[in-house]
């Protein structure tokens, strides 16, 4: 079993309270916690970089309890998410794609049974590296209000032995929403997409 | 005057090893950003009074707010900071009359004490500039093992007419602190300076 070794968390929340338009009744909050790990695999190619996907999954629903817990609310208000990697310079891309699955199985585990995919990015990049974590409704992949991304970035990391792991979440829609499409209230849940 | 906020900003960092090293307890900082309109922009105003106002809502709300989100009797924080950008179309002046009037006195509450000084840094910027707020020991100034800084940003502020303000608050000095000087041991606590 890979040790996951944890240099730093971070938690950064927004309350947004209106953008130029009306102030909204309900603040919308947006949050996001990244992890920065040692990246097991820096330095040389390796084969068989399956045993860290499993080992991710305890500091993934640490991750996901603490975001939750920063952003106040309870997991059912949670309405939207994201996840995302960057990759330390002695590393490589695939090695992001790691956080999929126990990023993934994070949130779900926390949010009941959330139905759409997670949207996702990654990127190899050197310390203070920003990368935008694409955002989306929890249920339903087109509910058009609630496509976003939150900027996300770590001043000191990822060095270049280094992983920087990434979730977000949101409570809610753009906080003036108005270009139509399909909407919360309309969502069948059934396929994750509609 | 009541400062018109767009969004409330709070990140918390939490270091648990450095070099290998484990750090426990982890060091923790909290950075509580209010994002404002700037009731001066574009304009040259003599009475900079709104502005004094504001500060001293913010010193409470801002002070209040990293030390819930960092978990800990307002006794427990160690040290402190302040900073502000102003967007284009505000002067530097404005991050003074925000900063150094009346912000202190309330972010002192929240701390309980501080004797020392807050030190400070501010500029003129644009939308998603960074800042370094710089960082020194609540109580007495020389303590050498918390005189640190962090970086702060905001993706989308200040625009032309807005003003971000930053408070920090942290548990703990450095990391790893190994350079001398005085000691939290030594303070005095009475001049904010030893």
């Amino acid at each position: 079993m890979v040790a996951i070794k944890v240099r730093k968390i971070q938690t950064s929340v927004e309350e947004v309270f209106h953008e130029g338009g009306p102030a909204v009744a309900k603040p919308l909050r947006q949050g996001s916690v990244v992890a920065v790990i040692a990246n097991p695999y820096a330095g040389r190619y390796v084969e068989d970089i399956l045993p860290m996907m499993e080992a991710l999954k305890p500091l993934g629903l640490e991750m996901s309890q603490r975001l939750v817990a920063a952003l106040g609310v309870a997991p059912g208000e949670i309405e939207g998410f994201g996840k995302g990697a960057i990759v330390g310079a002695a590393g490589e891309l695939e090695h992001g794609a790691l956080w999929h699955v126990p990023g993934g199985y994070a949130m779900r585990e926390l949010l009941g049974d959330a139905k759409a995919i997670v949207p996702s990015t990654k990127k190899v990049g050197g310390p203070g590296t920003r990368i935008d974590i694409p955002v989306t409704h929890i249920n339903a992949s087109y509910v058009r209000s609630h496509f976003s991304a939150l900027e996300v970035g770590v001043v000191d990391a990822p060095a270049a032995d280094e992983m920087a792991v990434i979730l977000v979440m949101t409570t809610g829609p753009r906080i003036h929403a108005r270009v139509g499409g399909l909407k919360a209230s309309e969502i069948k849940g059934e396929d994750g997409l509609r | 005057m009541t400062a018109k906020i767009r969004k409330l900003i709070v990140q918390v960092e939490e270091t648990r090893s450095e070099m290998g090293k484990e750090i426990n307890p982890p060091v923790r900082k909290a950075a509580a950003i209010a994002v404002i309109e700037n009731p001066f922009a574009g304009k040259y105003a003599e009475d900079l009074t709104a502005l004094m106002d504001i500060g001293e809502e913010l010193g409470d709300l801002l002070g209040r707010r990293a030390v819930a989100a960092l978990g800990i009797k307002p006794s427990e924080a160690e040290s402190y900071g302040k900073a502000a950008i102003v967007g284009d179309a505000g002067e530097l002046e404005h991050a003074a009359a925000i900063l150094h009037p009346k912000l202190g006195k309330p972010l002192r509450v929240a701390v309980e004490k501080g004797a020392a000084l807050v030190p400070s840094a501010k500029k003129r910027a644009g939308i998603g500039a960074p800042i370094d707020v710089p960082l020194g020991h609540k109580d007495a100034a020389f303590v050498r093992s918390h005189f640190d800084a962090m970086e702060v940003r905001v993706s989308d502020a200040p625009r032309p007419n807005e003003i971000l303000v930053a408070v920090v608050v942290t548990d703990s000095g450095r990391p790893l602190p190994r350079v001398g000087g005085l000691q939290v041991s030594e303070i005095e606590g009475k001049d904010g300076l030893r």
